[in-house]
């Protein structure tokens, strides 16, 4: 006799439920559970690039996976400290759940149901990002409006399609979601003609377009975005001190663009005289150990990762092979809407 | 003797008293480790509208809809392509394993090879093999084959013509985003029916060979001395004797075929399991979601089980008879 389906096709949940089981709900810091093992375990996806993939060397990279890079580096003192562990759509939030992962860092949407049932914190925003569509250009469609009818390939397990059938009902015009559970599957079949349209993250539909498509000239993203999506990295309820280093390392991180401290220059900045750049980076106060971290904490992550403006341009925007603008992901002060508590 | 039959019950009552006890413990378990977790739970979700759309349905539903009929739906379509994929697998598979007792060589070889591929392929792979290929021999839903007024061939499936509401027909018409209108035998169904089809056939072939070796060989030999032709030997002889061990197995067969349908998700059929998924991800209640799907199936495999005895019983009975 062969097992059902059931268990094949849901392990991880079927983890959560035994770990449920037996797991103790406090177990332990997730901070002197890192410490321990010397390495961060961080949830990221199976290949979104520009977020997080992997080479072919098997090396990580990305906007997601720098931030796990950036909290090894203040939490370890070693960017490549972290064991990547690629979950798809579906499986992250188990994967979180049951403390396979010590942090979910990969385009994961800030909703209300996420944040207050299912026993996780959304840290801080990573990415404003909105969904979109991508459709061939043979298609003759400038507008989403034009979709009527249209058959559109999505991934489940995503806040992608609850927005699609939200939107399209407000606009009074019926669409057939074609539904899969895999990020490969969705878009083959979207290549292979099967949908007329595929919907995603806008920051995806770059990637997807450029490095997915036989012949990139042949798909255009459509101007509409339908939803706000902001991106941020996700952890486990109960444990404030581990919510509240992985918050502020993203913090410092943004403060960093904000102050012009870069990965070049952070060592010149330590020995300046701005009491507010010496405070972040820990040469006058220690504001390390009201977060259980060295003093320096701050500055190891810039010098691993660079500051925020930086982790942009290098993986997803004028520096990358997505070449996306920073519109929303600006800073505050430059027309965006990255603002990040002070520091202080 | 009574005292026996007493300590049984009792022993059997003990059993299953700390059965429920344990599975009582674990529910409990589960739900205080989820509540001090500050992960919600609950059936609530189910009366909450769904809120997603489902993609073919053969019940009418919209996201406006509860979450339970939206699971109603997708249980639809698991059975929707179940049920003929029970069929054709029973008459398919018959056939082959027939064709594997043939005196025919080249017909016995085909079926061995038939049945050793089929069974040695991964289903997900023969699944996705099947999806790909019918996804891309067929033309663009925008250049589709019109193969009769108002059927259509495309990617997007066999367009129908099918009754309306309002009017009579509801008519396939070819629009700028392909066709609309009709029902549409879609490429995602199509190739989980041919999929589930083919495989549970190779299962099906073995179980019938070995029920038709188990009937002693002496039996054959009469028959044939006797006069019988091949197909009354069959129909007379093998047949009856052959379905009381084909019986059992086949239903088992069947009943993971009904299983293997949640291999849906993988191809873009929202059957039961995908539905369940995506209500799974909207709302978090991954527990309670797992506990409904289990309990379909559970109830799916008794129904099976019934349906074996029954059928064995009837098949009994007819043996006997003929
Ligand atoms: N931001 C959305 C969508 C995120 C998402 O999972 N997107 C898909 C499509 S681009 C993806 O990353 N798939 C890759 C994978 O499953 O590994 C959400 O949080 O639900």
């Amino acid at each position: 006799m062969r097992f059902p389906n059931i268990a094949r096709t849901w392990p991880a949940a079927a983890t959560l439920l035994l770990l449920l089981q037996f797991a103790p709900a406090h177990a332990g810091k997730t901070l002197d559970q890192v410490r321990q093992r010397a390495q961060l375990v961080c949830g990221v996806s199976t290949g979104v690039i520009g977020f997080s993939s992997a080479d072919s060397q098997g090396r990580w990279n990305g906007l997601d996976v720098d931030v796990c890079r950036a909290i090894a580096a203040a939490v370890l003192n070693d960017p490549a400290k972290v064991k990547y562990v690629p979950l798809n759509a579906q499986q992250r939030f188990t994967a979180l759940q049951s403390g396979e992962v010590d942090l979910l860092s990969r385009n994961t949407t800030w909703t209300l149901t996420r944040d207050a049932s299912l026993g996780l914190h959304f840290t801080a925003v990573t990415y404003y990002d909105g969904q979109g569509f991508l459709v061939p250009k043979k298609l003759k469609v400038t507008s989403a409006r034009q979709l009527k009818n249209a058959e559109i390939c999505v991934q489940s397990g995503t806040t992608t399609e609850k927005n699609l059938s939200d939107w399209f009902k407000a606009q009074g015009i019926k669409i057939k979601p074609v539904v899969f559970e895999k990020f490969e599957a969705s878009i083959k079949a979207f290549f292979s003609g099967r949908c007329q349209a595929y919907t995603t993250d806008a920051s995806a539909l770059a990637f997807i377009r450029s490095k997915e498509a036989p012949r990139p000239e042949d798909y255009l993203v459509l101007p509409e975005l339908i939803s706000k999506e902001p991106l941020g990295p996700v952890v486990r309820r109960g444990d404030d001190e581990w919510f509240a280093i992985v918050k502020w390392v993203i913090f410092a991180l943004i403060e960093a663009e904000e102050y012009g401290i870069t990965q070049a220059n952070v060592d010149q900045m330590k020995a300046g005289t701005d009491p507010a750049i010496q405070r972040l980076l820990g040469s006058a106060e220690d504001s390390g150990k009201l977060l259980g971290l060295e003093r320096d904490w701050a500055a190891r992550a810039v010098k691993a990762v660079g500051n925020y403006g930086e982790m942009f341009q290098r993986n997803v925007g004028s520096a990358s092979p997505l070449k996306l603008p920073r519109g929303l992901n600006a800073l505050w002060n430059k027309g965006g809407l990255m603002y990040a508590p002070p520091v202080r | 003797m009574p005292s026996q039959r007493w300590r049984d019950l009792a022993v059997q009552g003990l059993f299953a008293a700390g059965l429920l006890a344990l599975l009582w413990w674990l529910l409990d378990v589960t739900a205080t480790n989820m509540a001090e977790r500050g992960i919600r739970s609950g059936f609530d979700f189910l009366n909450d509208p769904a809120g997603f759309t489902i993609g073919e349905s053969l019940l009418p539903f919209d996201s406006a809809d509860s979450t339970l009929w939206a699971l109603a739906a997708g249980l639809a379509n698991t059975l929707r392509v179940a049920l003929p994929a029970i069929l054709i697998s029973t008459l398919l598979g018959t056939l082959v394993g027939l064709g594997r007792l043939s005196p025919n060589l080249l017909l016995r070889g085909l079926c061995a090879a038939y049945v050793e591929t089929l069974r040695n392929v991964p289903l997900l792979l023969q699944l996705l093999a099947w999806y790909f290929v019918v996804t891309d021999l067929l033309p663009l839903a925008s250049e589709a084959l019109q193969l009769a007024p108002h059927v259509f061939l495309s990617k997007s499936g066999l367009s129908l013509p099918w009754l309306a509401d309002g009017a009579l027909f509801d008519l396939p018409l070819r629009g700028e985003m392909g066709i609309s209108g009709g029902a549409a035998v879609t490429p995602e169904f199509l190739a989980l029916l041919l999929g589930l089809s083919l495989y549970t056939a190779a299962y099906v072939a073995e179980t019938v060979r070995a029920g038709i070796l188990a009937v002693p060989r002496g039996q054959s030999d009469a028959a044939l001395a006797l006069g019988l032709t091949r197909v009354q030997l069959f129909r007379l002889v093998l047949l009856p004797q052959a379905l009381r061990s084909i019986i059992p197995p086949l239903t088992n067969q069947q009943l993971s075929l009904t299983k293997n349908a949640s291999l849906a998700v993988a191809i873009g059929y929202p059957d039961l399991v995908s539905v369940a998924n995506t209500t799974l991800n909207q709302t978090g209640r991954a527990a309670e979601c797992i506990a409904l799907i289990m309990a379909v199936y559970l109830i799916l495999s008794l129904l099976t089980a019934w349906l074996s005895a029954w059928l064995e019983q009837r098949s009994g009975r007819w043996a006997e008879r003929s």
